[in-house]
């Protein structure tokens, strides 16, 4: 049985299961060490707009 | 004559990573016609390079850092058109490989198609990682955070959101973990073992794995915190974490500490935490020796922690040595490199990939021949002022902030550092150049090919001028990695490359050249 209790929980207990972000070499190197990996189509929110995502922020968008 | 065309297309808001976008510009620069190509995010960085090669134009000078730009100078429209098609194809033929498995768009909806995730690992331009960070916070996810350029304020908001949920914050500028054997980021493949490593700097988790690895020993667990962890600010919340974590598994009986010189405070914090420690500690942090309680011993080099690490796993402490290799043996190469030397060739030029490699030189050569200047010092008076020039003895830190906005770091791409090797090269004072090569996951797929022209060009480029000029490396890595150490060793010794087992032998080794065998009593004791 795996351990529950949410005060125990470790990361170096568990088998990694990964969510990327980002650069794709990372998620790519991962696959190869046969890690379940699932990679973000990441792109900046707003278009990259800085006004537009600083506006969104506030709105907690 | 050609005439060449020049291509210019902004794409706005269509960000790509760079180093996908590396592989891009290479592969259209080499299409027949094509005399130059660059597919870029236009940070200013990169905005100044297209520039330079020859693309100006308002719609460049207008682009921002997170639109896309394709650069392409060709023989002829046609190629021209033929190029652009080729790079609009690459990009989105990575989209449609990847187009079986399930690409979500955002980071809840990538939870939603993999629930049982318990990492995230995040490596988008700085100014967005903190919110993605919080988010995958936020969804119980621990956090490797490989983003630089997030604010310590920020750090300590994601730090303490993850302490009141128990998940680990590695990072933000976390280069390298292993966890369970994963790799994170930047890192070997070394083996499994007893010594656990908590480590501000990710070539410092690479130097001490490999170096543990060649003597058959391995990592239980490598927490990378972050190279600002242990500033004042962020007063080592990961690093205490990590100890913690490290202190109740029971896979790991020695735990490595490694960082820069942290504060006062938060070296009081963090030594006090390794002493209560039920396991020995080796603390290095880099550049400091003194000796502390009895569990514990301090390392002046990863070398020596590594060496101190694997101390306590055998039971049987060793003495510090220069070289692996015996005196006269390192004494009658250092002989043989400096032989053909000008006088005038007397100083170190260190080129590095890794930070944490750059500062261990300068710890390492600083009392061997007096002050090394870097764009990384020591301490503040040795800084250049522009780190892309080099004065006297200087090791640069070519992983800096000022080589890699908007570019791949140059453990992966390695044209900076090219460049750059060429012109100390040319530069009639210098005696040595010194590099890391840094292997493992993450890295370049073939260093010494990279590296083998470049090297041979070097050294006919001095030749041409009447001197010799001497190169020296170390490879972080080992067998098993992608890149093979064996093989990229073979490689660079074709090139006339001096190799050494460490970084910081390496540096050492340097010294002794380009001093011609003076520092050698310093070094070896004052036998000689």
């Amino acid at each position: 049985m795996e351990d529950r209790e949410p005060e125990k929980r470790s990361i170096l207990k568990q088998k990694l299961k990964v969510i990327s972000l980002g650069i794709e070499i990372f998620a790519d190197d991962l696959k190869r060490q046969n890690v379940k990996v699932v990679s973000v189509d990441w792109q900046p929110p707003a278009g990259g707009d800085e006004e537009l995502l600083r506006l969104l922020e506030k709105l907690g968008a | 004559m050609y005439s060449y065309l020049f291509k210019i297309i902004v794409e706005k808001g269509n960000y790509r990573d760079s180093v996908t976008l590396m592989k891009v510009s290479n592969e259209v620069s080499k299409l027949k016609g094509v005399s130059q190509a660059a597919v870029l995010m236009a940070t200013p960085l990169n905005k100044r390079f297209i520039t330079d090669a020859g693309f100006e134009g308002s719609e460049v000078e207008k682009a921002g850092p997170d639109d896309l730009i394709i650069a392409i100078e060709a023989a002829s429209g046609e190629v021209l058109q033929s190029s652009v098609s080729r790079v609009e194809e690459m990009l989105s033929s990575r989209a449609s490989m990847e187009a079986e498995e399930i690409r979500p768009r955002t980071l809840a909806s990538a939870v939603k198609v993999m629930p049982d995730a318990n990492l995230a690992l995040i490596s988008i331009p700085g100014r967005f990682a903190k919110r993605e960070a919080m988010n995958a916070l936020e969804s119980g996810l621990d956090v490797f955070l490989f983003s630089s350029n997030v604010s310590r304020e920020d750090e300590v908001e994601l730090k303490e959101a993850a302490k009141t949920r128990s998940l680990l914050v590695m990072g933000p500028d976390c280069g390298t973990s292993i966890i369970n054997g994963v790799v994170l980021g930047f890192g070997n493949v070394v083996r499994r073992g007893s010594v656990g490593i908590v480590s501000a700097s990710g070539t410092g988790i690479q130097q001490v794995s490999t170096l543990l690895d060649s003597e058959g020993l391995g990592i239980s667990h490598a927490i990378g915190t972050g190279g600002n962890d242990l500033s004042e600010k962020v007063g080592g919340m990961t690093t205490m974490e990590g100890i913690r974590l490290l202190e109740k598994d029971e896979d790991t009986r020695v735990i490595v500490l490694i960082s820069k010189p942290p504060g006062p405070k938060t070296s009081a914090t963090v030594l006090k935490a390794a002493s209560r420690s039920s396991k020995p500690v080796v603390i290095n942090f880099l550049g400091e020796g003194d000796a502390v309680a009895s569990k514990q011993v301090r390392a002046v080099t990863l070398e020596d922690a590594a060496r101190m690490a694997s101390g306590f796993v055998k039971g049987k402490r060793t003495g510090a040595r220069p070289f692996s290799d015996s005196e006269s043996r390192v004494m009658s190469l250092a002989q043989s490199e400096s032989s053909g030397m000008s006088k005038k060739q007397r100083y170190i030029r260190g080129l590095y990939s890794g930070g944490t490699l750059c500062y261990e030189s300068q710890v390492v050569l600083s009392p061997l021949i007096g002050e090394v200047f870097s764009n990384a010092p020591l301490k503040p008076e040795g800084r250049i002022e522009d780190a892309n020039v080099s004065r006297e003895n200087t090791c640069v830190d070519m992983g800096s902030e000022e080589f890699v906005v908007g570019r791949p770091h140059p453990m992966i791409d390695y044209s900076l550092r090219k460049n750059r090797i060429l012109q100390e090269a040319r530069d009639p004072e210098t005696a040595v150049v010194l590099l890391d090569v840094v292997l493992g996951y993450g890295s370049n797929e073939d260093p010494a090919r990279e590296l083998r022209p470049t090297i041979v060009s070097a050294k006919k480029l001095a030749g041409a001028g009447g001197r010799y000029l001497s190169v020296v490396a170390s490879i972080i890595g080992t067998r098993e990695d992608p890149q093979d150490i064996h093989k990229q060793a073979k490689e660079l010794a074709s090139a006339g490359v001096v190799l050494m087992p460490s970084n910081a032998q390496a540096a050492r080794f340097a010294a002794l050249v380009a001093s011609k065998g003076a520092v050698g009593r310093k070094l070896f004791g004052n036998g000689r």
